[in-house]
């Protein structure tokens, strides 16, 4: 064993020479740990933040400018006050994703007590925004009417007083979510095809035919791709995690980097053996673009990085607690942003483990095959 | 053609480097027209650089060429000479395409230049027999033996008659018979054609013999320059061999003596190697067909064989890498068992093709292989450094393999395989490409290795004079072994002159008829080949097009994934994102658990939104379970509610959500203040009060989408994201894969402009992902029940557009990247990132930060968002959609002209 331990060393030399005689790939990992990151996470927000309002003001009153004026960042963009005949037009071109409409007369039907109506047109294709946006505005609207009926500004006091607070990122900032699941992404992205195509480069160069007369098994031939790209994107991603994340985009990091650390191990070894598995599957290097492309967006987008898994139905949740990026996802989440411990994540990093296990047994009986075909 | 004076090319004081490695100093020399002109020499000295400068394949550094009567300095003139020039390159058929036909290569090549199908066909018969290829016609390149397709490489090279001809070692792993043949058609055509220069390199010094005139170079340098009977008289020696050594300077030539080896010891050592009945089949196709023999320790045992006849698959056998279909192989006395590891290290194994690491250093390579077989820490170095000087790889040690000649790299492969002292030495056309003083000084160490250390070889050749310095040597044909015996024994037994006629004369009687060398003329077409070359060609875009569709009409694996893959795309996100959340894990601490508290908790166990988890113990219970994850939001009830409630006290109860992911916590919020808005109108109805809400009417106007379905949203998405990634993915690795494949050179060898390539690669992959937008379209309308509510020809005209400027950003990659890793990874986070993040696929456009937004619009794709979104469920037509129809054409454009420019006709 201390000798395969060895070959395993050489051979992970032998990858890591090969990545580093690629500088445009050198600079492209480099480019996607570190501005990648910083353009999604200062650039994407999901929740309702600088949305675009536009407000038709038929009214022309005070409570409808008083609305208008209460439509402020960082929830909304100021609104801006268009004619009528502007609203087709904005929401075609998607400049606007609500538009407000309040009739002439709004202000005096109100006072008048004849509950008069106002229109809140929304951008239903942007759903994202769409319907916790449309909520925030009809409570503006709510609460500016009642104050404006009252005469005067404060807050009449309710039967019950429900405080609803946000642990762990209290203002629900999204770059700290956004800045460190895409460092996860990505992680997956660069594991998956590094080792994959590591691999299919060694059977379209016929080097893998001259490891195979050598005293090194399969497994190790494997064992030092994962390792020597592991090590790599590990390493590049712990950088990234607090130079970029901590550092410039100033995320602060909850729980233990440890453990942190020793689930990112995990989870890249799953990951990288999933690369394995997929060049397995594939002759050329054309033929494994196309296939590892729709296995990456699939775990990007339903692993619960970008949309909460509970938006999926039963079944795909289901399946995707099968995927080592969901698994970590939720370990990242747990461990960075509520300082949770080892207690309580370790189901998921024995979840990780196994997947890990299970895809490189499943890799390892592939390989025998896939060399006797060539 | 050589009415134009007595000179085809020249060269005026041409330098050449790699890097710091200088392959040509200051060469000058005139190359008479109309001759067959031989350039010799050892490997590595510049001949394959001076062949590629002369064909224009090559970018010139310093000095003039000329050629064909311009200069090579000159783009047009190398224009208008690409149509005289045919160039064939070094390696078996790195010009070919693997799954084309033989007949469909040649096709290619045809239509590159412009000819007529009449035309082409009437050539490619006759090219066919006069190479005795006429019966394989439908076989793919790639199953062809190295000397077909050395034949077949020529085909493609005189398909357009050029007047120049320039051969890069044409027949370097050939058999003799093959070669023979070779040489004969190339003498046929000559004779019909006497105004045609040949440009030859070679390592072949009878072939030499027998050239019009010959350059001899060393080192970057002419050393001699003549008719091989001149070069003779100048030397005073009695063959051109030993002609060419005494050309040398005095320490390169070595200590050249005759190689004698001496008789094997007679002990009984036992066998190396004992094959029995040895079988492989591959199908239907038996490579191996009951092959048996014996090899003693110790002992030099030759295998020789047309090209194809199974030698390298019998070695593969014995080497464990392939499983024998039947019969048995013993090693050292021991059945072989592929996965032994002990056997292993007692053998070393060399490849007939290049197998080693491009992106290691020869060291790196050495020393790889030294820990790898575990040899001892101390000794590594200063094995690695023995082996340099044994195969003379000093100077090139930290040069990397692939700027390196073939009979270098071939030498390497040798030390590699000898570097753990292997007791047996499986060695496949080992000599191949390499020059005849370094082979010499290889077969030394090989006799030297079998006399004194025992080691036993198995190695197989072309050269009749290696075959006769081995203790025995086999002849195989068509997977049969004809013959065993010793060299000296086999030609008594038949009464030939010598080994190579004795082989030859097998050969002969074991061939199929229809594989022997074709008896029929070659009748020179006179050339209709329109001389001015056009600056764009429909025709050789289209037959670059045409050859790239039948790449992937028949790599079905590919094709499967490029069609199923946006499928299962828009099915997993067609059902899997919305933005419905639902089922959210809740939790209670009740601690009033009064009938006040229970009421308002009603509110929530009764909401779809909800899911409730057994009760909250503890404080501590409740940090536990949101850290964990398990619980999305925890609800607080503090003792004392139901009766501060009932006595108009105002009670807080507390919610706490689940910040980590911030838009879920969003969402939880805004269904809370649904929530208590409607438990609060109840509170207030109970009691009698008017509700502290505002009496107006709040109309919510669900635009574009009145039943608030995710999938209106996402599907329109989707196929923005799949036509980006896919179209992209599959036009990225085109250019990059020719790189890396060789077959690059028939872009800078032939008439062949950028534009008309490129395009030619991207037209099959548009109208492949074009179907696919079909498909798509029609899965959004049948299985997700969308409609098309505005414009279905922008929509589609929008699709191709953009689909247009998504394969040509792969292009694009494609052109300027290297390695086909790079293009992958490139090219996928190059279409993830963007179109996932800003685009508007989650997130709407309007809400991006400024500089987001930027990058979205940087990329087709949010472009391609509009369309899809306007014209599927916001109705809208070209009235709105114009402005990002006109803008993804300017995309593509802009794409393609930066493709362009990245890729360069020459080779740097």
């Amino acid at each position: 064993m201390n000798s395969g331990l060895r070959r395993i060393y050489c051979l992970s030399v032998k990858e890591l020479r090969s990545l580093v005689a690629d500088p445009i790939l050198l600079a492209f990992i480099f480019y996607v740990f570190s501005f990648a990151i910083y353009q999604v996470a200062s650039g994407v927000k999901f929740e309702v933040e600088a949305a675009r309002v536009a407000v038709v003001d038929e009214d022309q009153s005070e409570l409808s400018r008083r609305i208008a004026a209460a439509l402020l960042p960082p929830l909304f963009k100021s609104a801006e006050n268009i004619a009528p005949t502007e609203i087709d037009p904005g929401m075609d071109r998607g400049r606007y994703v609500f538009a407000i409409e309040i009739p002439p007369k709004f202000a005096s039907d109100l006072l008048a007590g004849k509950k008069p109506s106002i229109q809140i047109n929304v951008d239903a294709t942007a759903m994202a925004l769409a319907g916790n946006g449309a909520v925030d505005i009809e409570n503006i609207i709510l609460q500016e009417s009642a104050s404006f009926l009252r005469g005067d500004s404060s807050v009449a006091s309710q039967p019950v007083n429900l405080v609803v607070r946000a642990k762990f990122n209290p203002d629900l900032q999204s770059v700290w979510f956004t800045s460190v699941m895409q460092v996860i992404n990505n992680i997956a992205i660069l594991s998956i095809i590094l080792t994959g195509a590591a691999l299919i480069r060694e059977r379209e160069h016929g080097t893998i035919e001259h490891l195979l007369v050598m005293p090194v098994t399969p497994l190790e031939i494997m064992l030092a791709k994962i390792f020597a790209n592991g090590a790599v994107i590990v390493g590049a991603s712990i950088l990234s995690l607090f130079a970029m994340v901590r550092g410039v985009l100033g995320v602060p990091i909850a729980g233990s980097t440890a453990l942190f650390v020793f689930g990112a191990i995990l989870f890249m070894f799953s990951v990288t053996s999933l690369g394995l598995l997929l060049a397995t599957y594939a002759r050329t290097m054309p033929q494994f673009g196309l296939l590892a492309l729709p296995v990456i967006v699939i775990l990007y987008l339903l692993s619960g990085s970008t949309t909460p898994l509970e938006t999926m139905p039963d079944w795909l949740q289901a399946i995707m607690q099968f995927t080592p990026n969901t698994q970590f996802v939720s370990f990242a989440q747990a461990v960075l942003y509520r300082g949770a411990g080892l207690d309580l994540v370790w189901p998921q990093l024995l979840a990780m483990a196994a997947i890990g296990m299970t895809i490189l047994a499943l890799c390892r009986s592939r390989f025998s095959k896939v060399i006797n075909a060539m | 053609m050589s009415a134009k004076g007595a000179i085809v090319a020249e060269l005026v004081n041409v330098s050449n480097f790699y890097g710091k490695a200088r392959a040509l100093d200051g060469v000058s020399l005139a190359l008479p027209a109309g001759k067959m002109i031989g350039l010799i020499g050892p490997d590595g000295v510049g001949k394959s650089t001076l062949l590629a400068l002369v064909s224009g394949v090559r970018r010139l550094q310093t000095g003039e060429v000329r050629a064909l009567g311009g200069d090579m300095r000159d783009r047009s003139h190398r224009a208008a000479c690409a149509a005289r020039i045919a160039y064939m390159p070094q390696g078996l058929g790195r010009n070919l395409y693997p799954t084309l036909s033989v007949f469909e290569n040649i096709d290619f090549f045809g239509r590159l230049f412009g000819q007529g199908a009449a035309e082409r066909a009437a050539r490619i018969v006759e090219l066919l027999e006069a190479t005795g290829l006429s019966s394989f016609g439908d076989r793919p390149a790639g199953q062809l033996s190295g000397g077909m397709k050395q034949k077949l490489s020529l085909c493609c090279a005189l398909i357009h008659d050029p007047d120049l001809l320039i051969l890069d070692e044409p027949t370097t792993g050939v058999d003799p018979l093959s070669r023979r043949q070779f040489w004969e058609l190339i003498d046929r055509i000559r004779a019909r054609r006497p105004g045609m220069s040949v440009l030859v390199a070679t390592a072949y010094m009878e072939e030499a013999e027998r050239f019009d005139w010959l350059a001899a170079l060393n080192d970057g340098k002419i050393i001699g320059a003549g008719t091989p009977a001149e070069l003779r008289a100048r030397t005073g020696q009695p063959t051109l061999d030993a002609a060419f050594i005494s050309l040398l300077p005095p320490e390169v030539r070595g200590d050249h003596q005759r190689i004698v080896l001496p008789p094997l010891p007679p002990d009984g050592g036992g066998y190396a190697i004992e094959a029995e009945n040895l079988t492989c089949r591959f199908g239907d196709f038996t490579a191996v067909d009951h092959v048996s023999f014996k090899i003693r320790r110790g002992e030099i045992f030759g295998f020789l064989g047309s090209n194809g006849c199974g030698k390298s698959t019998t070695m593969k056998m014995l080497t464990g890498l392939l499983k024998p279909s039947e019969g048995q192989a013993r090693l050292f006395g021991e059945t072989l068992d592929a996965g032994d590891m002990a056997t292993r290290r007692r053998v070393g194994y060399m490849s007939q093709s290049f197998s080693l690491y491009s992106e290691l250093t020869v060291r790196q390579n050495l020393r790889l292989h030294a820990e790898l077989f575990e040899l001892p820490d101390a000794e590594i170095a200063p094995r690695v450094d023995e082996m340099l000087r044994r195969f003379d790889l000093t100077e090139a040690a930290d040069a990397r393999p692939d700027s390196l000649p073939l009979g270098l790299r071939q030498r390497l492969q040798l030390a590699v395989a000898m570097i753990h002292r292997p007791e047996m030495l499986i060695l496949d056309e080992p000599t191949s490409g390499v020059d005849p003083v370094a082979r010499d000084s290889f077969w030394r160490m090989l006799i030297a290795l079998s006399r004194e250390d025992g080691v036993t070889i198995f190695i197989s050749t072309h050269f009749m004079n290696e075959a006769e310095r081995c203790d025995r040597i086999s002849l195989m044909h068509a997977g049969k072994v004809l013959a065993v015996g010793a060299p000296t024994d086999l030609v008594a037994q038949n009464g030939k002159p010598s080994l190579e006629e004795t082989f030859i004369a097998y050969l002969e009687a074991a061939a199929e008829p229809d594989g022997a060398a074709g008896a029929a003329e070659f009748r020179a077409s006179a050339a209709t080949l329109d001389l001015k070359p056009r600056r764009f060609d429909p025709a050789r875009l289209w037959a670059y097009a045409r050859r790239e569709s039948m790449e992937i009409l028949r790599d079905r694996l590919r094709l499967a994934f490029a069609v199923l893959g946006p499928l299962v795309l828009m099915l997993t996100f067609g059902y899997g994102i919305s933005f419905d959340v639902e089922n959210l894990a809740y939790a209670v601490h009740d601690q009033d658990n009064s009938l006040q508290s229970r009421e308002l908790l009603e509110n929530f166990s009764g909401s779809r939104y909800f899911r409730q988890k057994r009760d909250i113990a503890s404080e501590a219970d409740l940090e536990r379970r949101l850290a964990s994850g398990e619980l999305k939001l925890a609800i607080e009830i503090p003792s004392g509610f139901g009766k501060d409630l009932a006595s108009g006290k105002s009670p807080e109860v507390a919610v706490w959500i689940d910040g980590a992911m911030p838009f879920r916590a969003e969402t939880i919020r805004s269904y809370i203040t649904g929530i208590s808005q409607a438990y609060l109108a109840e509170q207030y109805r109970r009691r009698g009060l008017l509700s502290a809400a505002a009496p107006i009417n709040i109309e919510m106007r669900y635009r574009y989408n009145q039943a608030f379905k995710s999938v209106y949203s996402i599907i329109p998405g989707v196929i923005m994201l799949i036509l980006m990634l896919i179209p992209a993915m599959l036009t990225a690795v085109g250019v990059v894969r020719e790189k890396e494949v060789g077959s690059i050179v028939n872009f800078r060898a032939t008439p062949v402009t950028a534009p008309e390539f490129l395009l030619g690669k991207q037209a099959p992959y548009v109208a492949l992902s074009f179907f696919s937008f079909l498909l798509l379209l029609a899965a959004a309308r049948f299985l997700f029940g969308l409609p098309v509510s505005g414009s279905t020809t922008a929509l589609i005209l929008g699709a191709f557009l953009y689909i247009l400027a998504t394969t040509s950003l792969g292009i694009l990659l494609s052109s300027f990247l290297r390695t086909q890793v790079a293009a992958i990874f490139v090219t996928a986070v190059v279409s993830i990132i963007p179109t996932v993040n800003f685009s508007g696929l989650l997130v709407p456009v309007s809400s991006l930060s400024d500089a987001a937004r930027r990058v979205g619009l940087a990329f087709p794709c949010g472009w391609f968002q509009e369309i899809s979104v306007g014209a599927f469920t916001k109705g809208l037509g070209f009235a709105t959609l114009w402005p990002d129809l006109a803008i993804l054409c300017l995309f593509s454009l802009v794409y393609q002209l930066c493709a362009v420019a990245a890729l360069k006709k020459q080779e740097a």
